[in-house]
């Protein structure tokens, strides 16, 4: 009864939001810095998709407070998980090993292409690394017995969140602001282009990779009674 | 398209629905997982495909799986609310 009073409240505020917002004009964007963005983005940093330009470079101090947000809880989540030992859990069956076998594949190159191609189309680190961690989670569903070697997810992770800021800080020490795009251009479209960009990327999509797969591992390797 | 629009509205009203109405905590994982899935959905139809895909990967999998594997954790799988686990 409780959760159906607190719909009809949800309700009552999304009709009073909806009202307010019917009175607004849509399409007409009362800002015009995304007019200005999209004209100066191809020229200004290389890029094929806006939205890169935006989050690594106009707003990449954003994106590195977003891995530190993320780092930290990643870090909370394994201090407060612990590192259980892999208790012997009975394998997993043939679909789902088979369906395993068939997917990792799959993934890594999905995820890869959404990482390496996150200047030219939509996607980009966050989103293939998210991708990348569920392609090495599912091994651990098939096969629970094994488990990542988390001194290498760390490893990664560290080496990467620590390109990303070096990247950075070259930046400062060729006399730009931090994070500024560095290098050659090149030609908007293709997939060496964008200067830093694409390498910052990368950073990105290991260091969440590395985070969430060694996060999901610790989750699913548990010590507790399962049914 | 206006009708594609109203499906995915009702398929994703209707599975928040379900996320509070289920008594089953992993069919209510799975209807949340659903309405992630919905919105990233109604994002490509509004041409923002970034926040599509940052929606279909992190809401519609990412977290459905982390709650999952939660509910595995605590010995809560196939319990419905206010049944405690045969472990104290």
């Amino acid at each position: 009864m409780r959760s159906l009073a607190s719909l009809l409240f949800v309700g009552g505020l999304g009709f009073l939001l909806l009202v307010i917002g019917g009175t607004l004009p849509l399409g007409q964007p009362p800002m015009l810095v995304g007019q200005d963005i999209q004209q100066a983005a191809a020229d200004q940093v290389g890029t094929a998709n806006f939205v890169t330009a935006v989050v690594l470079a106009f707003r990449g101090l954003d994106t590195l407070g977003e891995l530190a947000i993320l780092f930290a809880a990643a870090t909370a989540g394994g201090l407060v998980l612990g590192n259980t030992g892999s208790r012997a859990r009975p394998a997993a069956g043939f679909i789902l090993r088979s369906g395993c076998d068939l997917l990792f594949p799959l993934l890594l190159v999905v995820g890869l292409y959404i990482v390496m191609h996150g200047h030219l189309t939509p996607g980009g680190g966050f989103q293939g690394g998210v991708i990348l961690a569920a392609a090495f989670f599912l091994p651990l569903l098939a096969r629970p017995q094994e488990s990542l070697d988390h001194r290498w997810m760390s490893l990664i992770e560290g080496l990467s969140g620590a390109a990303f800021i070096g990247l950075g800080i070259l930046a400062l020490y060729q006399g730009q602001a931090f994070l500024t795009p560095l290098f050659d251009r090149g030609v908007v479209g293709e997939l060496v282009s964008g200067g830093s960009l694409p390498l910052l990327y990368l950073a990105v999509g290991l260091k969440v990779g590395a985070e969430l797969a060694s996060l999901l591992s610790r989750l699913a390797h548990d010590d507790e009674v399962t049914s | 398209m206006i009708w594609i629009a109203v499906v995915l509205v009702v398929l994703t009203l209707g599975a928040a629905l379900a996320v509070l109405l289920l008594n089953n905590l992993l069919a209510a994982t799975a209807a949340a997982s659903v309405v992630s899935l919905g919105v990233a959905l109604m994002c490509v139809m509004l041409r923002a495909p970034d926040v599509a895909m940052t929606e279909a990967v992190v809401g519609a999998g990412l977290s459905g799986l982390i709650l999952a594997l939660t509910l595995r954790r605590l010995g809560l799988v196939g319990l419905g609310i206010g049944q405690r686990g045969e472990k104290s």
